[in-house]
């Protein structure tokens, strides 16, 4: 394995692999010093608690302790809860649970929508030692079976009459749950006689109880909290195996929220409203342990169907959803626009050329003209602030976006409109992120630059491996994953990806889904292909080079694009197959994929590509019926144009049969020119490609 | 124990019509009662007798011991019998929030003077009020709609305001003529919960109109069913399926089985 050489200008260092101090997940010297000095930017409390709970204890106990803490809107208002009444609620929560027989080491399960109850569950359960694991509330019965017997949980938080049948559904199978504690008693009456429910009512109640016999056992377990200790569980995203839950300690979680509040000046005061499931490890690390570092206010929404009204009334200060969420929202805007009036639509379009000029000037870090600038802030007035108060993005000052990669066309929409969208990564294995776009520096085919105490390297293999603090101590009950997962104390993320010069983190792909040259370059031919399919007038690509020389690509045009653009100039064609083999649509496609090749690495870079001749068709099983491409049937049918690329000819004859609709087949030979991006074009992309 | 609500001998015709014919009947408090039967079978004329709107030939309607047959709608409303329609009735240009705090009128007991100064008890009845309308929202699950047109609604959504509306009265015997009429399947089942809640959370009495005998199967305690506006058996649902007379009301002329 290489080290990945630090890139010049980022902050962010790597050890060399040959002075890996003792302990495999110690920092070197150098990244410690750096974390260390990010961390001075935190507050005193932030920087010298040792556990979540220990934090809460100096925030109740702080100057803050007085500011909102959490909000939750309940009857149609928004009630508030102080620093001071949180650290209360979990401490009767959590006298709750010493009196339930709850030891340290155990673990609660938690199945609700973000409500108090779930941050009280949460709190006092670490405020005692054990561990809390949060199970999604769109499980099914089974899904919830298993959540619960992989974390080995003995007490079970659940919302609401609708989570409590699924766990008497498969009460057989959980006989390790002692108890189930519920938090809306609506439904629950003929549950009433058996002993294994409690409400949350009575939880308090019996923490209250405890409480008065011993008035400090928690405050004393708090005190002797231990950093090391897993205190919560997450599920790691299982798209081939079964979902695994991801063993997090407060030293984890922690490192985690003290650099991303540092980097990105979370401070107390900030509005955050949490509204996707807290057992995922995104929300977790935004709502729990950064709100607890940074000391902003977590806003419960009122019900998931409201979250869109609850976000205007919260205006909230940061922001983080996956990519469908900001997918979703812009397609809200577009909509909303093509509905509204004439002049509306005008201003809205011309604001929004204006906005996006602008964002491609500042991404390229370019400085932009007055008359511009002028433009732009007269839109900003006229447009883009309301836009966002529609949104309750008035206050916005950051958001962020994680879990998978969002397209360029959306972040440049929301740029436009003044939104600070920034791109960031990690996995439930590395507490939620350790990269992230800084701001003025936002590029978005990257993930950002890693935080300062956080080792990334790439390793031969191609693979992105992070070591520090961050990273969990393994999976639980599964040692075997946890042995496959780690490599001297590197994790392996599963993700293939560089660094670029800026020092920014590139993801290319699923290390399983990616291809290697015969130069051994790592390579995604789905990156590749959407790159191109990102064009109107590529309607499917098919991507080779898995143990070839170079990258190479068969090209479906967009019939009616390219239709509609021969047409504009006077170019004459027949059937679709005549229309691909023009050579002018052949120079379109050029400038095309020289302006996609701009974008790549010169070792992603596409040689040559031939414009197929014929549309790829799920019904002749080229495609899959979910739109993938099947790349070696592909190869094996278009054998000549495929062999074609390689062995560079200019042209090859290809016979194929053409059938009309009315059932004849016609035997037909076609030439099919092989287009060979040269030296130039291939490396930095046609002129006019680049300028676009 | 005197019944809640006591009906003897009830008669109702319209000109030669008999819409209703020595139809006795009662409903213990917190029970929830079912009446069913074909099309035109007199169902929703009882409700209205009920409620106030028909006034009976012959027969005595008590509530709690009060003889109410001739009262008009309002008073019966002010006595605790509240009604959901069969179609929807409310103010369909008005919010949800708007039409349930409408319907808290009648609890509303500050006068113009208060109303005029506003501040003191108009607004402390008036925050009450509000309170109430809120946690009926939260009942209901109707806080997604707080604040949308009622006309704009989904019809399953509606039906679930109308309910929610009569719940705004504060009954203690709440009138349900099918309100799951015209419902997906998904949307029967969930006013079927919130008919159970309404029953068991807040204790109300129920009699609930429905054609459709295999709804009231697992919801009711007790089930009339009305044919040509006699009362032709009544009983637990179950014994009430099997009877050979219902089974002909309902199925005598439908050989295939299921009634529409």
């Amino acid at each position: 394995m290489k080290p990945f050489p630090a890139a010049g200008g980022s902050a962010h260092s790597t050890a060399p692999a040959g002075a890996a101090p003792q302990d495999p997940r110690a920092l070197s010297d150098g990244l410690a010093a750096q974390a260390a000095e990010l961390y001075s930017a935190l507050s005193p409390e932030a920087r010298t608690a040792q556990t979540l709970p220990q934090l809460l204890w100096a925030r109740a106990a702080g100057p803050d302790r007085h500011r909102p803490a959490l909000r939750h809107k309940e009857f149609g208002i928004w009630n508030q809860i102080t620093w001071e009444e949180y650290a209360q609620y979990v401490r009767w929560t959590a006298q709750g649970l010493l009196a339930l027989g709850l030891k340290p080491g155990e673990t609660v399960a938690v199945i609700a929508d973000n409500i108090p109850e779930w941050y009280y569950m949460e709190l006092a359960a670490q405020a005692i030692g054990a561990v809390v694991a949060g199970i999604y509330q769109s499980s099914v019965a089974r899904e919830v079976a298993y959540g619960v017997q992989a974390t080995g949980a003995v007490l079970v938080l659940a919302e609401d009459q609708e989570q409590v049948d699924k766990l008497l559904e498969v009460r057989d199978q959980i006989p390790q749950v002692r108890r189930v504690i519920y938090e809306d008693p609506r439904g629950m009456r003929r549950y009433r006689d058996d002993p294994w429910f409690l409400s949350f009512q009575e939880l308090l109640e019996l923490g209250k109880a405890y409480g008065g016999q011993h008035p400090d056992a928690v405050d004393r377990l708090v005190a002797q909290g231990d950093p090391d200790a897993v205190c919560l569980m997450c599920f790691s995203s299982g798209t081939t195996d079964l979902p695994k839950p991801v063993m997090l300690t407060h030293r984890n979680v922690l490192a985690m929220g003290r650099h991303f509040t540092a980097i990105e000046g979370f401070r107390p005061g900030d509005d955050y409203l949490s509204f996707l499931p807290l057992a995922w490890m995104g929300e977790q690390m935004m709502a729990v342990a950064t709100g607890l570092v940074a000391g902003f206010t977590v806003n419960c929404p009122e019900e998931v169907e409201t979250i869109d009204h609850d976000l205007r009334e919260i205006g909230p200060h940061l922001i983080f959803s996956p990519p469908r969420v900001w997918e979703a929202q812009m397609r809200q805007i577009r909509v909303k626009m093509e509905d509204s009036t004439w002049l509306k639509r005008q201003v809205f379009h011309w604001g929004l050329h204006v906005g996006l000029k602008v964002a491609d000037l500042r991404f390229a870090g370019q400085p932009v003209p007055l008359s511009l600038k002028l433009l732009h802030r007269f839109f900003h007035f006229a447009l883009y602030r309301l836009v966002q108060d529609r949104f309750g993005f008035l206050r916005l000052r950051k958001a962020y976006t994680a879990g998978a990669a969002l397209g360029p066309d959306v972040f440049r929409f929301f740029h436009a409109l003044g939104v600070n969208l920034k791109q960031g990564y990690g996995q439930t294995e590395t507490s939620g992120i350790f990269c992230v776009h800084r701001d003025g520096d936002i590029k978005f085919e990257t993930v950002g630059t890693p935080f300062p105490g956080v080792e990334v390297k790439v390793s031969d293999q191609g693979e992105i491996m992070v070591r520090g603090e961050i990273v969990c101590r393994g999976y639980y009950g599964r040692d075997d994953a946890t042995q496959a997962a780690f490599t001297d104390g590197w994790l392996h993320t599963g993700d293939a990806g560089y660094i670029d010069p800026d020092g920014h983190l590139v993801i290319i792909d699923r290390l399983q889904d990616v291809m290697r040259t015969q130069g051994g370059e790592v390579f995604s031919p789905q990156f590749i292909e959407n790159k191109l399919k990102f064009s109107h007038y590529i309607k499917e690509a098919v991507v080779f080079g898995d143990g070839l020389p170079y990258v190479a690509a068969l090209i479906n045009i967009d019939a009616a694009t390219v239709g509609k653009w021969a047409e504009d100039r006077r170019i004459s064609y027949t059937t679709y197959l005549d229309l691909s083999q023009k050579p002018e649509v052949a120079r379109l496609i050029r400038e095309e994929v020289a302006r996609v090749n701009a974008r790549l690495k010169p070792e992603h870079r596409i040689r040559r590509f031939a414009l197929l001749y014929k549309l790829l068709d799920a019904d002749d099983e080229e495609l899959t019926r979910t739109g993938k491409v099947r790349r070696t049937l592909i190869a094996q049918r278009y054998r000549p144009l495929f062999e074609a690329l390689y062995d560079g000819r200019q042209e090859v004859p290809v016979r194929t049969t053409f059938h009309y609709q009315d059932g004849r087949v016609q035997e037909l030979e076609v030439r099919v020119a092989i287009q060979s991006l040269t030296g130039e074009e291939a490396q930095d992309g046609l002129p006019a490609a680049a300028a676009g | 124990m005197p019944h809640q609500l006591e009906i003897r001998g009830l008669h109702l015709s319209f000109g030669g019509l008999r819409a209703l014919v020595d139809v006795n009947l009662h409903v213990d408090t917190g029970e929830l009662v079912a009446v069913i039967g074909p099309n035109g079978a007199g169902k929703t004329s009882l409700i209205n007798c009920i409620n106030g709107f028909y006034r009976p030939q012959a027969g005595t309607i008590a509530f709690e011991g009060r003889d109410i047959t001739r009262l008009p709608p309002h008073a019966v409303a002010a006595l605790g019998i509240a009604r959901a329609f069969q179609n929807v009735e409310l103010f369909r240009g008005m919010s949800v929030l708007e039409n349930l705090t409408l319907a808290r009128h009648l609890h509303l007991r500050y006068g113009l003077a208060h109303a005029l100064a506003y501040y003191g008890r108009a607004q402390a009845e008036e925050a009450a009020n509000r309170r109430f309308v809120e946690e009926i929202l939260d009942f209901m699950e109707l806080e997604p709609y707080r604040h949308q047109v009622v006309g704009t609604l989904a019809y399953g959504v509606q039906k679930r305001v109308e309910m929610a509306r009569a719940l705004c009265l504060e009954p203690r015997l709440l009138l349900l003529d099918e309100p799951m009429a015209g419902m997906t399947v998904a949307e029967k089942e969930d006013m079927a919960r919130f008919i159970i809640d309404v029953n068991e959370e807040r204790g109300t009495s129920i009699i609930l109109i429905e054609h459709d005998l295999h709804v009231v199967m697992d919801l009711s305690s007790r089930v009339y069913v009305l044919n040509f506006g006699r009362v032709i058996a009544s009983g637990p649902p179950q014994e009430v399926a099997r009877d050979p007379r219902v089974v002909e009301a309902y199925l005598g002329s439908e050989q295939a089985g299921e009634p529409a």
